[in-house]
């Protein structure tokens, strides 16, 4: 299969902090990968890494088979959709919702051309399919963390790329926005078939759809194997040095695995 | 028309002056305050300041070294905080604590020109000429082009710089945009203003623009307008009760300031985002 995704021996180091080492990896076109392990592990530098947004000190990345690091590394990365963690914005931040949500129209029209109709209708439909059309007026500082996320969430769907990067988007928010958030990524892998690199700490929070998983450690890319083969208690008390009991559940289309942990002795 | 009733020549070129430096120091504030880069903006007057003192010290014109020092100051700024091996507070802070020995030392250098560098501490609109108005005439035509033009990739980036480039904005070349502009601002008003009082003329306006809006369009419009508001109440209280201008326009600007956040409905308990905000066609 065609790769839309291919890192060579990718190390990352950040004042003086080894954020990955020599991670090598190849992710092929639709696939949904599921990227967990405990925190400082370089979940975060490697979806940085991949949109060209953290230097890298060794290494390459390919993105359909283009540098995002190289120059002109921003048409690149107008192909790639990526949800940052949680960061509330300055609630005085002169921006509304709708403006926000344009931003990800932007790296494809290019300088000089404005938005047109079809884009504000591309934007308003983004906003209603995440839930928050009726927030579009407001202003961007002013949302809660799970209507914040939406807004992000619709900022990827219209820049409309071949591939997107999740990285802990149903984390600091409430269960219920927590769950609709899981859901509005899972349909988006299911309608577009694009492929997805999704990031958590939080196993409960990992989508059923990811049938691969990357679990990082250190840095280093530790195993990369399918779903069943690496969410089962060995490997999880090794990456996180706990107890764990997983037990996978598929309520209502329900996604997700439940831990029943105990310390490690 | 108000030059009729304007008793003096000089006074029409003070007027237009203030109406020239208030929209440019308006629009470039509204760009600092919102992406949070004042102390940057302080840092940026204090090279124009130090490199016009060093201009008169060469015997030069102070604007060429001006627009030289605060463009570099502006280049060499934007790497050391972006980088992140020193905090921004403090890499910007060590280049103003340089700038400022060097304006010192360049002030020391030349004590033959004491006057024309004390004119540079203070600014002396009263006395602006024609080179003075067509330097900021240029300076404020190319910010309403450039505004005008890139609007959206400047909104883009001046509110949420991460995301934009993440959107493939060329976010890096935006953000040089507004600190290489701010620098021209600066080193044009200059003249007009003062190395010493520029900064307020940034900051003050557009940080009461901001009491008020949470549209970027209006927030530039109202800080252009607070801008020129004080320069020209500044200049009509030095005239008629014989103040230094340019102290009387920075206080005036800070007491815009102050009837802003006293009127602001952001901090008002009713829901502020029912503020009328833009929307776009």
């Amino acid at each position: 299969m065609s790769a839309a995704l291919e890192l060579r021996d990718v190390t990352v180091v950040r004042q003086n902090q080894l954020g990955l080492d020599g991670v090598s990896v190849h992710i092929n076109a639709g696939e949904f990968v599921g990227v967990i392990g405990p925190n400082g592990a370089g979940k975060t530098t490697l979806l940085t890494a991949i949109n060209g947004m953290c230097p890298l000190t060794r290494g390459s990345v390919r993105v359909g088979g283009r540098d995002p690091h190289g120059w002109g590394g921003h048409r690149v990365r107008a192909g790639i959709g990526y949800v940052p963690q949680l960061r509330r914005p300055d609630p005085r931040l002169p921006i509304t919702v709708r403006e926000s949500v344009m931003t990800g129209r932007l790296g494809q029209l290019g300088w000089l051309k404005r938005p047109g109709r079809e884009d504000w209708r591309k934007v308003d439909e983004a906003l209603n399919r995440v839930g928050v059309g009726e927030l579009a007026a407001r202003p961007l500082g002013q949302l809660s963390g799970g209507e914040y996320q939406r807004a992000a969430i619709a900022r990827v769907l219209v820049q409309e790329p071949g591939v997107y990067l999740f990285d802990e988007p149903a984390s600091s928010i409430d269960p219920q926005a927590q769950h609709d958030v899981i859901g509005l990524v899972q349909s988006l892998h299911r309608d577009t078939g694009a492929t997805i690199l999704y990031v958590t700490h939080d196993l409960p929070a990992l989508p059923m759809a990811a049938r691969r998983l990357l679990l990082l450690k250190d840095g280093r890319l530790w195993r990369d194997g399918p779903r069943e083969a690496l969410l089962e208690p060995r490997e999880i008390r090794a990456l996180y040095g706990f107890e764990a009991g997983v037990y996978p559940f598929d309520e209502g289309g329900g996604e997700g695995v439940v831990l029943r942990s105990r310390a490690a002795r | 028309m108000i030059w009729e009733w304007l008793p003096h020549d000089y006074l029409m070129a003070a007027v237009l002056a203030g109406l020239l430096t208030g929209v440019i120091c308006g629009i470039a504030g509204a760009f600092i305050v919102t992406m949070h880069l004042a102390f940057l903006s302080v840092c940026i007057a204090h090279a124009a300041f130090a490199g016009a003192l060093c201009a008169v010290w060469l015997g030069f014109p102070p604007l060429a070294l001006a627009l030289a020092f605060s463009l570099g100051a502006a280049a060499i700024v934007g790497p050391l905080a972006e980088q992140g091996d020193l905090s921004p507070d403090a890499s910007i802070g060590i280049i103003f604590t340089l700038m400022i020995g060097l304006a010192f030392l360049f002030f020391g250098l030349a004590p033959e020109a004491r006057a024309t560098s004390l004119t540079l501490f203070w600014g002396s609109i009263l006395t602006a000429g024609g080179t003075d108005i067509t330097v900021l005439g240029v300076t404020a035509a190319m910010c309403l082009l450039l505004v005008g033009g890139f609007f959206k990739e400047i909104q883009a980036v001046v509110c949420h710089r991460e995301t934009a480039m993440a959107a493939g904005v060329p976010a890096a070349v935006v953000t040089y945009g507004i600190l290489f502009g701010t620098g021209a601002v600066i080193a044009s008003s200059l003249p007009v203003i003062g190395g010493l009082l520029v900064y307020s003329l940034l900051i003050n306006p557009a940080a009461a623009a901001l009491q008020l809006t949470y549209s970027l369009r209006r927030m530039i419009v109202l800080s252009a307008s607070f801008g020129v508001a004080s320069c020209w109440v500044g200049l009509a209280a030095s005239y008629f009760w014989d103040l230094p201008a340019g102290a009387s326009i920075v206080i005036v600007s800070a007491l815009i300031f102050a009837a802003a956040a006293g009127l602001s409905p952001k901090r008002r308990r009713w829901p502020s985002w029912k503020m009328r905000a833009t929307k776009p066609a």
